[in-house]
């Protein structure tokens, strides 16, 4: 019964998405403020009726209802319950549901929260998200039913499938749909701005903030998912270049690009037209990543879903709102004055090159993932583009931006003075220098890669943290006046001071596992003891241990430091969920400070040893450490009072809000 | 063609981890190196986008060891490249080589690069003309007496 009111309620969201497309739309060009009204009830009853719908797939579920397709084929009875709930989003159908559950959030926010937005803009950008949602609930309706019965019901589930049994698959697929489906917000104000010729400073500061949250969400959800994959595949490895990654990645790079130019142009009214091509590009990519991702167009370690009639149908929805985008785009960017003026040595000339770099490697990273698709269909050649082109051509374009990216917060708008800037982080230079040929002399593999990327790290640390003094005027005025200037310092500074410490913490983690990792592959009989990293590990044999929906074979092992201190066990473990009969491995990780000691064991051997993987991965954690950081300092500008969504605006448009109230 | 691909998928990934076996393993650790390094750019081909390096299939393994045979055969890392595409084909590379096929491919980064550092630059210089341009002669004489007093 409620799956049956579940699927009424998807039908419901789609009629009623289409009245939000058309009725405000229809208001906005007449000038009816009654009709364009109608947009917020809209939004916000479409969030309540996919709200509903979810919960009655999730309720589905979690009591394994077989009768419903998509639960008989990915539960089943004996599965926990976390995975019964997360399993509701870990297939095709039940994604694509989040998909537009979350995108209707994002229209009913700007429904309910943007209540200082001029009234014909906001009338056309929730009819752009509406359209967009009907857009998508139209392909879930047509392909992708998730509440489609089984007659007669069976008994039993197939099962999820078991790599995908993990918590960090609970939270990896809605924290990546938040940044992405959030740029929707971005590309609706972009398309809205175009439909209404007029974009000015206000539009910037309005746009601003939902590309924040987008892009915080999104970086969380990307260091999500390559934590998943570095421990849940037992490769140790935690990034691939794999397509799926990939179509993450495009929006990520556009989507900081387009952060940083909404700032250009909301401070100094520059980089206008770019600012909205890059908002409808972001948004663009996103779409191609749900694309590749859905459409089964690459089978990759992500892919589960494999149905031309739906990679058919996704591709149409990619054209229309891309192509119609940029074709608003081409009519009307024209119409656009354009802004400011800038010395090419300013902080707005440091964003243009910010912009330039980071939209240049999100052209590499399209163009390598998609140069084999079309290749294949147009000549029918194969060939394969992976980890070695990608880290040839984007680490050199990302190399220059890591370093330039101290100077950006450190000129002064307009015109800036290089020499001085440079002057400003002498401290923050020497440090980093310093630090590299520390590194240099302390490490005892010593190479001048790995100094030199830790000094970039640390750069970028420093940097962030110089900005702060100077900002504070550290050093400048006394004590107790900078630190109560400190204190007045604006969140939005914070938030960017943490957002490229952030930065400079995954490049720690980044360069020290690549260059500093160790590695052995051997053979242990019982009793044998493997030294990695300094520490020692013994390995105490294999025991079979039964879980609710698996086996497994558990190799213990006693883990010893260098003066043969006990530090504990360490478990590894090759399972086999018992439903598809698919073994998967569950790493053994020890986290020590920062770095990490991952083991993960292959098979026995004829004469009772075991093929055993260790890697000894020195300040790896960085990695994630830095994107959560990188998320805090999104999260920290968001609370800015400036960019509290209109909250100047409130005070100016009071009065011409009453005017319109009594007229 | 695509189930048999997803099957085979799985199945390469579900394997156990370990993908480089002990038994396999070069005696000389110069050239063992040697072996990792070149099977992290080859392809597993029958995994996605797996290099044999990670792979657990059994193709991986008997590309790995061809690796290794041709190394200690005395084959320089080229020769070993070349023989493993004579054999299949230039899909097994994860780095494609630079041909006229792949040209498009290699030249994106730099042709992005250096058309929006051209877009970028020009748009300054002409903005700054237009700009320039636009001011009188008593503007700028006006510009100059508010700079000087400012001096």
């Amino acid at each position: 019964m409620s799956v049956e009111l579940g699927h009424f309620a998807l039908v419901l969201a789609l009629a009623l998405a289409l009245v939000q497309t058309f009725v405000p739309f229809v208001g906005a060009r007449i000038g009816s403020l009654s009709l364009m009204r109608v947009g917020e009830p809209a939004a916000i009853t479409g969030l309540a009726l996919l709200a509903a719908a979810f919960a009655a797939l999730m309720l589905a579920y979690v009591q394994s209802d077989f009768s419903v397709a998509n639960v008989w084929e990915n539960s089943h009875s004996a599965k926990p319950l976390l995975f019964k709930i997360t399993g509701t989003w870990g297939n095709h159908e039940g994604s694509m549901l989040l998909w537009v559950l979350i995108l209707s959030f994002f229209g009913a926010l700007v429904a309910a929260f943007g209540r200082n937005l001029p009234p014909t803009l906001k009338a056309n950008v929730l009819a752009v998200q509406g359209l967009i949602a009907s857009a998508f609930l139209l392909f879930i309706l047509l392909t992708s039913n998730p509440f489609a019965r089984l007659q007669p019901a069976p008994i039993e589930g197939r099962d999820l499938n078991p790599i995908l049994q993990d918590v960090g698959l609970a939270v990896h697929p809605p924290l990546l749909y938040l940044g992405y489906v959030g740029f929707s917000i971005s590309f609706s104000f972009a398309a809205a701005a175009l439909i209404d010729g007029r974009v000015d400073a206000a539009w910037a500061r309005w746009v601003r903030p939902w590309t924040l949250a987008a892009w915080a969400f999104l970086t969380g959800g990307i260091a999500m998912g390559s934590y998943w994959a570095y421990y849940e595949l037992g490769w140790g490895g935690f990034w691939f270049w794999d397509p799926v990654e990939n179509a993450s990645f495009m929006p990520w790079l556009a989507g900081t690009a387009l952060l940083h130019s909404a700032i250009v142009m909301e401070k100094r009214s520059a980089l206008k037209i770019w600012t909205v091509l890059l908002a409808i590009l972001t948004f663009s990519l996103s779409l191609l990543g749900t694309f590749l991702v859905r459409s089964g167009v690459l089978t990759s370690v992500h892919a589960f879903a494999t149905d031309p009639t739906r990679g058919v149908f996704i591709l149409a929805i990619l054209v229309f709102f891309i192509g119609g985008a940029l074709a608003l785009f081409a009519f009307r960017a024209a119409a656009l004055a354009p802004g400011g003026l800038f010395h090419p040595i300013s902080r707005e000339g440091a964003l243009v090159l910010n912009n330039l770099l980071l939209t240049t490697a999100a052209a590499t990273v399209l163009v390598g993932t998609l140069y084999p698709l079309v290749l294949e269909a147009v000549t029918g050649e194969k060939i394969s583009v992976g980890a070695p082109f990608f880290n040839l051509t984007f680490v050199p374009l990302f190399l220059p931006l890591l370093a330039a990216v101290p100077f950006g917060p450190v000129l002064s708008w307009k015109r800036g003075d290089l020499v001085g800037a440079a002057q400003r982080l002498h401290f923050a230079f020497a440090a980093a220098v310093v630090s590299a040929f520390l590194a240099f002399f302390l490490i005892d593999r010593g190479s001048a890669l790995a100094a030199l990327g830790i000094g970039l790290g640390l750069w970028l640390i420093f940097g962030a943290l110089t900005d702060l003094a100077l900002k504070a005027g550290i050093g400048k005025v006394e004590p107790a006046a900078a630190f109560s200037r400190f204190r007045g310092l604006p969140l939005s500074v914070f938030g960017t001071a943490l957002a490229h410490a952030g930065l400079g913490l995954t490049t720690l983690g980044v360069v020290c596992v690549t260059t500093l990792e160790t590695e052995r592959i051997l053979t242990m009989q019982p009793g044998q003891t493997a030294k990695i990293g300094g520490y020692a590990l013994r390995f105490e044999g294999l025991q079979p241990f039964t879980g609710p929906n698996y086996t497994e074979d558990r190799a213990r092992f006693i883990l010893t430091g260098a003066d043969s201190v006990r530090l504990g066990e360490l478990i590894s473990s090759k399972r086999l969920y018992t439903a598809r009969g698919m073994p998967t491995t569950e790493a053994g990780i020890r986290t020590m400070g920062l770095s990490q000691l991952y083991v993960s064991i292959g098979d026995a051997t004829n004469d009772g040893g075991l093929v055993v993987h260790m890697w000894w991965k020195p300040l790896v954690t960085l990695i994630w450490i830095g994107a959560l950081v990188m998320m805090g300092g999104g999260g920290i500008s968001l609370f800015d009072r400036r960019l509290r969504v209109g909250a100047p605006a409130r005070r100016k448009a009071g009065p011409a809000a009453a005017g319109e109230e009594a007229a | 063609m695509i189930r048999t691909v997803l099957l085979l998928l799985l199945l390469a990934l579900a394997w156990p981890a370990a993908a480089v076996q002990p038994d396999e393993m070069l005696d000389d650790p110069a050239l063992e190196e040697r072996a990792r390094a070149l099977s992290a750019g080859l392809r597993c081909m029958v995994c996605q986008n797996q290099s044999i390096d990670d792979s657990n299939a059994d193709l991986a393994r008997d590309l790995r060891i061809l690796v290794r045979d041709r190394i200690r055969a005395g084959d320089t890392d080229a020769e070993v490249l070349d023989y493993v595409v004579s054999r299949y084909g230039e899909f097994v590379l994860l780095k494609p080589r630079m041909s006229a096929r792949n040209a498009l491919l290699w030249a994106t980064p730099v042709l992005v690069l250096l058309g929006g550092g051209l877009i970028a630059f020009v748009n300054l210089r002409r903005r700054a003309e237009r700009r320039a341009a636009t001011l009188s002669a008593e503007e700028e004489a006006a510009l100059k007496s508010v700079l000087d007093e400012r001096d």
